[in-house]
């Protein structure tokens, strides 16, 4: 059996390349790729050991290998919008990074072939690659539907093509694909493919319109969800989304730990951002806390 | 090799590092990257009585060498941490310290009642967090009153077994750090912790408005190393007997070293270990090294050695 849970290796970086508007980055890290399954992310120290920015910033797995021609190496995309990710963007091959991972709990994969719709918004595809091979692996059927605001801002539409059965995109300006987002053709792409899961990463906005549509064909939804991180390893309590567990009750659930991986119809997205009052040691309505 | 040997009141740790509350959960996370019993001690995130949310998001902005949090204690309740957590970190080799918090004095006494009864042996310390800034009502945070901080202490004090020493857990945004201290140690504290963090705000200048749903936050990181030095020199100039477990801002040995020449006899380090999940026993061995490079032969030794040099040069 595979080696399992996270580990903290000095990593190096071995490439950063520009894919159209974000960074595809791969670090050697010796030990962690081994460890990889479809959905688990990386924590990367940024900024150097006496930097300034603390907080490790998180990124989902676009590729794991166990031997490169360097060793295990990791493979993240990211969009250089901070100050973490663009000293991250702005890496020489051979600089240190330390990396935590594995981290998270991953796509649930289905036990028999079944008709698996991929759905990735943005940067947030990259992980849909690695799970698709998973997929195929089982002998499952796979559809890939790409997002975003533009075509420079979609990433890994060539990769979908080798790896799915058919590939929509659609973009909000209309620069490649269908004009619109992608729960508008996800019904056609249900019905096409006989989809009996969907699985989608993106933003929160998307993953909540895409668990509706999902919900409303009768469709299973895995979702990787997004939300902000200071630790990533599950001590720091920051990164809580409200989540509906089996016994029906609402709690506040990490999701660097339990997640990033939910079930669609687990997440209660319309209160994303409070703590519903039926959440277990949810405030009371007077006095709080 | 050093001597690390090290003591909070009648709780003698093998080595003065430990983790700080709140940022080590209770310790399962952190011991996928190191053995807990190689630490002096686990400080466990504060318990209350019952089970509790916390606080909407978002609830952590990062700032300049630190991070604001508003998590607002989520946690499972004493009950559960008394039947899950404490037996698992006692079977890992673990000396804990448990961190304890109430809304009222009433709940401190509770939730101290049934740290009592955990086996024995599973407690090596109970904290009093008397200055946990997320509590909805600033008017709750104990530590900014030498009564109520007085009456807390006492309160949990009274529930436990006087063999457990008793850590007050105190605030720095005070007026008088020292007269809190006094009025803890006047109720029944074996020793304080300090500091907890600093109450800060950050405005997100892309929604004008406050960052954190719970609008103000608990500055922690580097940023306010200073201050914990500070504090931690103030008290332990009026009160040199009472041990104090320093906490605030340690991301290297050095760091901690600071913290223990100005008094500390043993230190927690939390937020680096967002930065660093090995950097409890990194700490450790950078502050072992940092002694012995210095000629100490006991940790012991440089505990509050900078006011020592500081009299001799110039008093």
């Amino acid at each position: 059996m595979a080696p399992s849970g996270p580990i903290q290796v000095r990593g190096e970086v071995l490439s950063v390349r520009r894919v159209g508007a974000y960074f595809h980055v791969t670090l050697l890290a010796q030990g962690v790729a081994e460890r990889v399954r479809p959905g688990h992310f990386v924590a990367l120290a940024v900024g150097g050991e006496s930097s300034s920015m603390l907080l490790r910033r998180s990124f989902s797995i676009y590729r794991a290998q166990e031997r490169g021609v360097y060793g295990g190496t990791v493979e993240i995309v990211l969009a250089a919008h901070g100050p973490g990710t663009s000293w991250l963007a702005g890496c020489r091959p051979h600089d240190p990074v330390d990396v935590v991972g594995p981290l998270g709990t991953p796509f649930a994969l289905p036990k028999d072939p079944a008709s698996c719709t991929l759905v990735g918004g943005g940067y947030g595809s990259a992980p849909l690659f690695s799970l698709a091979d998973a997929l195929r692996a089982r002998g499952c059927r796979v559809d890939v539907v790409l997002g975003a605001g533009s075509e420079d801002r979609l990433f890994g539409v060539l990769d979908a093509k080798r790896i799915s059965q058919s590939v929509t995109v659609t973009t909000d300006d209309g620069s490649l694909g269908h004009r619109g987002r992608v729960t508008d053709v996800l019904p056609a792409v249900f019905a096409r493919a006989d989809t009996d899961v969907v699985y989608a990463c993106g933003p929160m906005a998307m993953l909540r319109a895409l668990s509706e549509v999902a919900a409303a064909h009768g469709v299973a939804a895995q979702v990787a969800v997004e939300e902000a991180m200071a630790c990533g390893i599950g001590v720091c309590m920051t990164c809580v989304l409200p989540v509906v567990g089996d016994d029906g009750v609402t709690r506040m659930v990490r999701s660097c730990t339990e997640g990033p991986v939910f079930r669609g119809e687990s997440v209660r997205w319309a209160d994303v951002g409070t703590v519903p009052p039926d959440c277990l040691g949810a405030p009371l309505p007077a006095g709080g806390h | 090799m050093v001597d690390l040997r090290t003591s909070l009141g009648s709780a003698v740790l093998p080595n003065p590092l430990a983790t700080a509350s709140g940022c080590a959960a209770n310790g399962r996370e952190l011991s996928r990257f190191f053995p807990l019993s190689e630490l002096g001690a686990v400080v466990t995130k504060s318990v209350m009585l019952a089970p509790r949310s916390g606080r909407a998001t978002p609830r952590m902005a990062e700032t300049p060498s630190g991070m604001l949090n508003s998590i607002g204690l989520q946690g499972p309740g004493v009950d559960a941490f008394v039947e899950h957590d404490l037996p698992w970190l006692q079977a890992q080799g673990a000396r804990t310290i448990v961190s304890i918090a109430g809304g009222s004095i009433d709940e401190y006494a509770v939730v101290a009642d049934r740290v009592n009864g955990a086996p024995p042996g599973s407690v090596a310390a109970v904290e009093v967090n008397i200055s946990c800034p997320n509590v909805e009502d600033r008017g709750l945070v104990f530590a900014c009153d030498p009564m109520a901080a007085a009456a807390a202490v006492q309160a949990a004090r009274r529930a436990l077994d006087p063999a457990i020493p008793v850590l007050a857990k105190l605030s720095p945004d005070v007026t008088d750090i020292v007269t809190i201290a006094r009025a803890c140690v006047g109720a029944g504290a074996d020793g304080l912790t300090m500091i907890n963090t600093v109450l800060g705000m950050v405005i997100d200048t892309g929604t004008l408005r406050p960052a954190l749903a719970g609008v103000t936050g608990g500055l922690s990181g580097p940023a306010i190393r200073p201050v914990a030095v500070r504090c931690i020199w103030q008290v332990h100039a009026a009160l040199p007997d009472v041990p104090i477990l320093g906490v605030g801002g340690v991301r290297t040995g050095l760091d901690a070293l600071q913290l223990v020449l100005a008094g500390a006899s043993a230190v927690s380090v939390g937020t680096v270990v967002f930065n660093d999940p090995s950097a409890p026993v990194r700490v450790l061995r950078e502050l072992h090294d940092a002694l012995e490079e210095r000629g100490f032969e006991r940790f012991v030794d440089a505990v509050g050695y900078a006011h020592r040099s500081f009299e001799q040069e110039y008093a």
